[in-house]
C-alpha cells in the first residue's frame, strides 16, 4: 500500500540556483562572504545587583560564545557595575553577543570598544628568588612592582596590555615560575568617548559589520 | 481588567494607618472615595507580603491562577483565600504552567501559575521553558524556603532563580516584604511587554509571611527594558522599494504576528498587494487558510506548496519569526534567492539564523502599517501567483481513506474541524497528531491554535486545553487533539477538567506508538522500533470514565461523525479514544537539515 502524498518527485522539481552560507547570508557567486573570527572587547554597564554576573556568564556558556576573559567591578556609580568581556567570534557572533546581552533586564548598555581603547590586565607572578637582583632588573624592565619577597620566592605585579603580560611571563620564566594569577582584561574607551552610556541602550540592530582588522594597542606604558 | 484596577485606591504610605481603621468599616469611607464609585472602592490594606503579592495580581487584572499548594507557598494561598481570583488546583505543576501558558496565548494577557519550593518549582520548569521558547506571556510564582535556610540545602529547597535563569525573560528572588508586591507587579508587566515571555518571582516564606503595609506599585517594566515600536524609516523605504520590484514575493508570518496583534494588518497588506502568504507553525491562524493567497504552513511538515514557494521566492517578508531550524531546514538552501525583509520586535532575532537584508526592528502591527504606507504599487507577480496555485494542485494535501482499512488520522482531524465552529480552539500535544492537526484543520482566526512549538513538549495538550477553556469565550469550542503517548504524560489533568466541569473534547489519535519517533525509526533507523512501541496503552475511554469524564471510542469510519458530534455536544470533559491506522505517517517531510524544496511525499523519497 502506498503511504504518502501525490506530486512530482524531488528530482523532477526545479531548484533555485542560489545558496546561502552557514551564517545565513546569500552567496554572491562572485564574492563569497565569510566572516573570520576576530578578538574584541565588549563592555557592558549593568545594575549592581546579585546574580547579574551569573546571568551574563550563563548567557555566554549556553549560547556557546567563545569567551576569552570576563572581568567585573564597581563603577563611579554605586548602583552600577561594569563587565568587560573579551570574545573571539566572527562578526555575526559578536553582533549576537551584544544583542543578547542587551536583552538581559539588568543590563543597561552594551558596546563593542574601538580597537584603540585602553585595555589592561594585571598579573601576579611568583618566581624562585635565587637571583633577586636579576628578578628586580626584569621587573624594572616591565615596570613591575615586587609585592612580596621571601628567601625562596619573589612575587611581582605587572599591569598592561595582554601582550606585555605575556612577554613579562615569558621573561620571568627564566627564574622558574612557581605560580601565576592573572585577571582578565578591563577596558575603557579613550578621551571623551563614553565606554557604555545610556545612549547606547536598546539600539536597533546595527547591520554595519566592522570589517577592519583587529589590532591590539600594544602600548607599554 | 481596567475595571478592577480602578477599584484599587492609590497607595499612600503616610496615610496607611488611617486607612486601616477607615476600611475596617467600609461605610465610613471618606467622602472622596465614595464619590469615586460604590462602597467597594477601598480595599482592605495589605498586612503581609503574601497579601501584597495577591494584591499585585488583582491590580494587574488577573482572573485565574493555576497551581498546586505546598509548604513554602502556603502564605500566598492563604491570601488567595480571600481574593476574587479564581485559583484552579492542578494535578501536577507542569500542567499549571501549561494551563497558564495557554491562557496567555488565548487571552493575550500573561497567565499566572503558582508552585511551592523544590519539587513544585522544578515541576514548573518544563512549562516555563515551553513558554520561553514560544514567547508566551507567563508569570510563575514559586514558594521558597525561609531566607535564613536558603543555601543550606533545606527541606524542599532548590535554587529556583538559578534553575530558571536560562528559561525566563527575567526572574527575581524576593528579599523584602515591603517590595515583594512591586516585584510581582513588575514581573507581570515584563511578561507581557515587548517580546512576551515567562517571568518568575521566587517568594521565600519569611518574606510572604512578613508584615508590610506597602501596597504594590502599578505594573511597570523596569527602565532598563526598552522596546522599539517603530522601524527605521529609511530601511522601511528601502524594503518597500524591494517589495514593489519583486517578481516572486512571499510573506512569512510567525507567532509574533499573533502576539503583536498584527494579523489584521498583515491580512490587509497581503490582500492589497496580492502577495502569497506562508505561515510558520506558531503563526497558524495569522492568515485565513481558506484564502486563495494562503499557502499554509512551511517547514519540516509544511505543505509542499509552502515549501516550494519559500524556496523559490525572490523577496521574503518575514514577520515575527525566529527562523527555527524546523522551518528553515538547512540554512544553505533556505530561500536561497530571496532578499529577506525581517520584522521583529526583538533585535536579537535579526540576522540570528538567516541574514536580514532589510532589518526592521519594531512592533509587528506598527511596522506593517509603516510598510503599507511606504509601498506605492503592488508587485507585478501574476506569473508567480499562478505558479503558487499550480504547486497547490501539484502537491495537494489529499489522502486516501479506503473504507476497508483502519481509520486515517487526517480524516479524523477534518471531521473534528467540520463538527466545530470557525472560532474553535485547537490544542495539541507533540508528535504526529500535532502535525496532522496543523495540516488538515483549516485555521482562519488568530489565537485558535495552541501548541508547543519550540520546546516540543509532549503532554502539553490536555493542560493547555484547560487554560484555553478558561480564557476562551463560552461559545468557542475547545478541542484537544492529542496522541496516545502525549496524553499519557499529563492525563491526570482530567481530574481538574472534571472538578471544574470544563467543556473540552479530547480526541486521542491512538496508534499505540510514539508515532513520530516510530516514523523516524522507519526512515532512518532501519525500522528498529526501540522503545517507541506502546501496545500496552490503557483504554482511554474507560480511563476517562474512571475520572468522571465522558468516554468514547472510535474503531472505524462509521463511528467517526456520530461519535465526534456526541463528544462535542457533551457539556463537560469528554475523551475520544480514536484507534487510527498504526502505520500512518506524516507527509510531506523535509528531513532534518534538508532542503525545503526537496520534501518527501512518501517514505521512498526520504
Amino acid at each position: 500500500m502506498k503511504r504518502g502524498l501525490d506530486g512530482p518527485e524531488p528530482e523532477t522539481r526545479p531548484t533555485p540556483a542560489g545558496r546561502r552560507n552557514k551564517q545565513g547570508i546569500r552567496i554572491d557567486p562572485e564574492i563569497e562572504v565569510t566572516h573570520e573570527p576576530r578578538r574584541t572587547v565588549i563592555s557592558a554597564l549593568v545594575e549592581h545587583e546579585p546574580g547579574v554576573l551569573s546571568d551574563v556568564s550563563g548567557l555566554f556558556s549556553r549560547r556557546q560564545f567563545n569567551i576569552e576573559s570576563l572581568t567585573v567591578g564597581p563603577t563611579e556609580d554605586d548602583e552600577r557595575a561594569r563587565i568587560t568581556i573579551v570574545v573571539e567570534e566572527p562578526d555575526p557572533g559578536i553582533d549576537q553577543v551584544e544583542k543578547q546581552l542587551r536583552k538581559l533586564v539588568p543590563v543597561i548598555s552594551v558596546r563593542e570598544l574601538e580597537p584603540d581603547a585602553m585595555r589592561r590586565e594585571l598579573a601576579l607572578i611568583k618566581v624562585d628568588a635565587e637571583r633577586p637582583a636579576e628578578v628586580a632588573a626584569v621587573a624594572d624592565m616591565y615596570n613591575a612592582k615586587t609585592v612580596d619577597s621571601s628567601p625562596e620566592t619573589a612575587t611581582v605585579e605587572v599591569t598592561g596590555a595582554r601582550q606585555k603580560i605575556e612577554a613579562a611571563i615569558d621573561t620571568f620564566s627564566q627564574f622558574g615560575i612557581r605560580e601565576i594569577s592573572r585577571t582578565g582584561t578591563t577596558a575603557l574607551a579613550r578621551g571623551t568617548d563614553r565606554t557604555a552610556g545610556s545612549d547606547s541602550t536598546g539600539q536597533p540592530a546595527d547591520e554595519a559589520n566592522y570589517d577592519g582588522q583587529y589590532t591590539e594597542t600594544a602600548t607599554n606604558d | 481588567m481596567s475595571e478592577r484596577a480602578a477599584k484599587v485606591s492609590p497607595p499612600d504610605d503616610e496615610q496607611d494607618d488611617d486607612q486601616i481603621t477607615d476600611s475596617a468599616a467600609p461605610d465610613a469611607a471618606t467622602e472622596d472615595d465614595a464619590a469615586a464609585g460604590d462602597a467597594d472602592t477601598t480595599l482592605d490594606p495589605v498586612t503581609s507580603g503574601a497579601e501584597a503579592v495577591v494584591r499585585a495580581l488583582e491590580n494587574a487584572g488577573v482572573e485565574y491562577a493555576f497551581g498546586v499548594q505546598g509548604g513554602a507557598i502556603m502564605p500566598v494561598y492563604d491570601a488567595l483565600y480571600d481574593s476574587d481570583i479564581r485559583h484552579v488546583t492542578m494535578a501536577h505543576e507542569q500542567g499549571a504552567a501549561h494551563a497558564a501558558d495557554a491562557y496567555g496565548i488565548v487571552s493575550g494577557e500573561p497567565g499566572v501559575c503558582l508552585a511551592t519550593s523544590g519539587p513544585g518549582a522544578t515541576n514548573l520548569v518544563t512549562g516555563i521553558a515551553d513558554a520561553d521558547m514560544d514567547s508566551d506571556p507567563l508569570l510563575a510564582l514559586t514558594g521558597q524556603v525561609p531566607t535564613e535556610f536558603v543555601g543550606n540545602d533545606a527541606f524542599q529547597e532548590t535554587d529556583t532563580t538559578g534553575v530558571t535563569t536560562p528559561i525566563t525573560k527575567d526572574n527575581t528572588f524576593a528579599s523584602d516584604s515591603d517590595r515583594v508586591g512591586s516585584d510581582v507587579s513588575e514581573a507581570f508587566a515584563l511578561a507581557g511587554a515587548g517580546r512576551p515571555g515567562p517571568t518568575l518571582v521566587d517568594l521565600p516564606k519569611d518574606i510572604t509571611n512578613g508584615e508590610t503595609d506597602r501596597e504594590p506599585d502599578d505594573p511597570k517594566v523596569p527602565d532598563t527594558y526598552q522596546v522599539q515600536e517603530r522601524a527605521d524609516p529609511e530601511i522601511v523605504a528601502a524594503a518597500a522599494e524591494r517589495i514593489e520590484n519583486a517578481d516572486r514575493p512571499a510573506m512569512l508570518l510567525g507567532g509574533g504576528v499573533i502576539k503583536g496583534e498584527a494579523s489584521e494588518a498583515c491580512r490587509e497588506f497581503a490582500i492589497e498587494h496580492e502577495i502569497p502568504v506562508i505561515t510558520t507553525m506558531p503563526g497558524i491562524g495569522a492568515f485565513p487558510e481558506d484564502h486563495e493567497l494562503s499557502l499554509e504552513m512551511a517547514g519540516m511538515h509544511g505543505t509542499g506548496y509552502a515549501n516550494m514557494a519559500i524556496t523559490h521566492c525572490d523577496t521574503l517578508i518575514g514577520i515575527g519569526t525566529r527562523f527555527d531550524d524546523r522551518l528553515t531546514g538547512g540554512i544553505e538552501t533556505f530561500a536561497p534567492d530571496a532578499e529577506l525583509i525581517h520584522v521583529d520586535i526583538d533585535p536579537a532575532e535579526i540576522s540570528k539564523n538567516i541574514h536580514a537584508d532589510y532589518p526592521l526592528v519594531g512592533d509587528a502591527e506598527t511596522v506593517v502599517e509603516q510598510l503599507s504606507e511606504a509601498v506605492d504599487a503592488a508587485p507585478e507577480a501574476t506569473k508567480w501567483r499562478a505558479q503558487c496555485q499550480q504547486w497547490k494542485s501539484d502537491y495537494s494535501m489529499a489522502y486516501d481513506a479506503p473504507e476497508d482499512e483502519p481509520v486515517q488520522p487526517e480524516f479524523v482531524v477534518e471531521a473534528l474541524d467540520e463538527a466545530t465552529s470557525d472560532r474553535a480552539i485547537v490544542t495539541t500535544g507533540v508528535g504526529q497528531h500535532q502535525m496532522w492537526a496543523c495540516q488538515y484543520w483549516t485555521y482562519t482566526e488568530p489565537r485558535t491554535w495552541v501548541s508547543s512549538h519550540g520546546l516540543g513538549t509532549m503532554g502539553y495538550g490536555l493542560p493547555s486545553a484547560i487554560g484555553a477553556r478558561l480564557a476562551a469565550d463560552d461559545d468557542q469550542e475547545v478541542v484537544c487533539i492529542d496522541g496516545d503517548g502525549s496524553f499519557l504524560m499529563t492525563l491526570q489533568g482530567l481530574s481538574v477538567a472534571v472538578r471544574e466541569n470544563l467543556d473540552i473534547t479530547v480526541a486521542v489519535l491512538n496508534n499505540e506508538y510514539i508515532g513520530m519517533v516510530r516514523q523516524w525509526q522507519d526512515a532512518f533507523f532501519d525500522g528498529r522500533h526501540s522503545a517507541s512501541d506502546y501496545h500496552w496503552m490503557p483504554e482511554f475511554d474507560k480511563l476517562a470514565e474512571a475520572f468522571g469524564a465522558s468516554g468514547y471510542r472510535i474503531d472505524d469510519y462509521d463511528d467517526v461523525a456520530e461519535t465526534i458530534d456526541a463528544a462535542i455536544a457533551y457539556d463537560g470533559p469528554s475523551v475520544i479514544d480514536v484507534h487510527i491506522d498504526p502505520d500512518a505517517n506524516v507527509y510531506p517531510m523535509v528531513p532534518s537539515g534538508g532542503d525545503n524544496g526537496q520534501f518527501a511525499l512518501t517514505e521512498d523519497q526520504l
